[in-house]
């Protein structure tokens, strides 16, 4: 039988996912926009429809602890935050990584307090930037539940073994109600082998994990941990590959919309990117030779990629949902002007930032950050960066 | 009127409570059921039971549906509690041949003058309905009815499955309050 699209809500697909993967435990701790997510699992567990431990912790720092602990047993583990959550786990985040401990965690993307917002953007992304964690970034609900699916994939790859952290943007991902196909499980659980974790714990055959690293081991342990976080980048894609041959879906670390041969090019992560590919349609229609390219692997970060992409451009305009304050322009614009440094050829990088505190931006919106774009890179601006539509 | 081949946006105006955003989840589920395309959501943020509250539909029979920002210039406006008129502009940013749908017992000539609307109008008294059908007065399922009859936005068969889903034993009567809503609701240009 034809799987057929079914109208739900992407974070009860995104419980979906995880039981379809087959999850042995849960540790979470309700964080809205998140909350639908672990919600769910919660139900599912208690119904008996799936065989997994659902740790109801007081914390998200004790979600991630309890996550270190099942994941070092060998146990498939997930859990889902939000915003402040993230930042509560924050200390933790780093100790997963380094432990090089599989967890799969979705985080539904909110911004940080104060003034205190439940609503979305990429701040809490961000402050996690460094924690070594494999990230990527999704558009839609499909995309979702295609990538945790991948994510469980690509954490659990002997080559790999690090903890991947799928973002989806709260509320404008994760509270809508849209058409999502969910895979057969029979197909998922080819697609997802077996978990074995090379050295769990057990007390039979004891192991000492995230140990003393005294100075002169803890650069080498730091080394051995950038190097594969490196090296994961071709698992990714390799799981990409391979979902796209079974599901005939298909992503990769950098996408292009109509962006061949583009004077000008847009750059976005997240949900806001539908909409801004809907822009390029109206200003193509106008004739003008402008394209959209999607960064979707935030870590590591695709550097060959993206020089491919972009560099043949007159401008690119990169739309950032997060500010680093008093720092030199949006968090991921700094990281595209980095990896474009010193390259023969490259675009003229001009960073506007958008879309905060959940403040929508809309077909006409993105219209406006082009022009304003262009005009930046071709007169200059007094400031660093500027905030689409900030009243001073 | 509202060209149900194009992209439809339709906003709904309830109470905390009142299911506002079950009724927008539903009708979401019903399009994508039939093979539309179709999205549901709440305006976004803390709720409270009794408070105005949003939710919002978008149902575009041709292809997928790229923007999710919220609906400010809606095709239809729901009303789920009369009591809402009085404090909002329940007609706000509505499209030029948009239309409305009001959960009211007021005759039409006397909701037009006493709140300027303008467009055209379907009116039901679905809170008997809910009371007598359902026994309580929530009349999200029932203004299902009145939206489907108003607008053929999908068909009311459609709407039955995703009802079923949604409550259970409670199912049957909601369906029969969508289905009275649906015959006793009167439209005008």
């Amino acid at each position: 039988m034809m799987a057929k699209r079914v109208g739900m809500e992407v974070s009860v697909a995104i419980g979906e996912a995880a039981k379809m993967a087959n999850v042995d435990v849960v540790a979470a701790y309700p964080i809205t926009p998140q909350t639908h997510i672990v919600e769910h699992l919660a139900e599912l567990v208690a119904d008996g429809e799936l065989d997994a431990e659902y740790i109801p912790v007081e914390s998200e720092h004790s979600a991630m602890s309890a996550c270190l602990g099942s994941s070092a047993a060998g146990a498939r583990t997930f859990t889902a935050t939000a915003g402040q959550g993230l930042e509560l786990m924050h200390e933790v985040l780093y100790v997963a990584s380094s432990m090089r401990l599989p967890i799969v965690m979705t985080v539904a993307n909110r911004a940080l307090s104060a003034p205190l917002s439940v609503w979305g953007d990429h701040s809490d992304a961000m402050a996690v930037r460094d924690t070594g964690w494999i990230q990527l970034f999704t558009e839609n609900g499909q995309e979702v539940v295609d990538n945790v699916l991948c994510a469980f994939r690509i954490a659990e790859d002997q080559r790999v073994l690090l903890p991947v952290m799928v973002h989806l943007d709260g509320f404008h991902l994760s509270h809508m109600i849209e058409p999502i196909l969910l895979p057969e499980v029979e197909a998922v659980k080819r697609f997802i082998p077996p978990l074995k974790y090379p050295f769990p714990l057990d007390p039979l055959k004891p192991v000492s994990m995230g140990d003393f690293g005294p100075p002169f081991i803890y650069s080498e342990a730091k080394w051995a941990q950038e190097v594969k976080l490196r090296e994961a980048k071709d698992v990714v894609v390799e799981c990409w590959q391979e979902f796209g041959k079974q599901f005939q879906r298909h992503y990769s670390p950098v996408e292009e919309y109509r962006s061949e041969g583009a004077d000008v090019l847009l750059l976005t992560m997240g949900s806001y990117s539908e909409t801004a590919a809907a822009a390029i349609d109206k200003v193509r229609a106008e004739g003008k030779n402008i394209g959209l390219v999607r960064l979707r692997l935030w870590r590591p970060f695709p550097f060959a990629e993206l020089r491919q992409k972009v560099s043949q451009a007159r401008v690119l305009i990169v739309l950032d949902r997060a500010l680093s304050i008093g720092g030199p322009v949006g968090p991921v614009c700094s990281e595209i002007r980095s990896a474009l440094y010193g390259q023969a050829k490259q675009p003229k990088v001009v960073s506007i930032v958008g879309g905060l505190g959940g403040r929508d931006i809309s077909v006409a919106g993105f219209e406006a950050i082009i022009s304003r774009g262009i005009k930046v890179a071709e007169k200059g601006s007094r400031n660093e960066f500027e905030i689409f539509g900030v009243r001073e | 009127m509202v060209d149900i081949n194009q992209l439809v946006e339709i906003r709904w105006h309830g109470r905390g409570g009142q299911g506002a955003v079950t009724s927008a989840e539903l009708l979401a589920r019903a399009a994508i059921d039939e093979g539309k395309y179709a999205q549901a959501f709440p305006s976004f943020g803390p709720e409270r039971r009794g408070a105005p509250v949003l939710s919002f539909v978008r149902v575009d029979s041709q292809q997928p549906i790229r923007t999710r920002a919220g609906i400010q210039e809606p095709d239809v406006v729901v009303v789920l509690d009369t009591t809402l008129l009085a404090i909002t502009k329940i007609t706000a940013g509505l499209k030029a041949d948009g239309m409305v749908v009001i959960n009211t017992r007021k005759p039409v000539k006397e909701l037009r003058q006493e709140f300027g609307i303008n467009c055209p109008l379907a009116t039901v008294d679905a809170t008997t309905i809910a009371r007598e059908v359902l026994g309580i007065p929530i009349t999200n399922t029932t203004m299902l009815g009145a939206l489907v009859k108003a607008t053929g936005i999908v068909k009311l068969e459609s709407l039955e499955e995703p009802l079923k889903q949604r409550f259970g034993r409670l199912a049957e009567r909601n369906i029969a309050a969508m289905k009275k809503a649906y015959q006793e609701t009167s439209v005008k240009e």
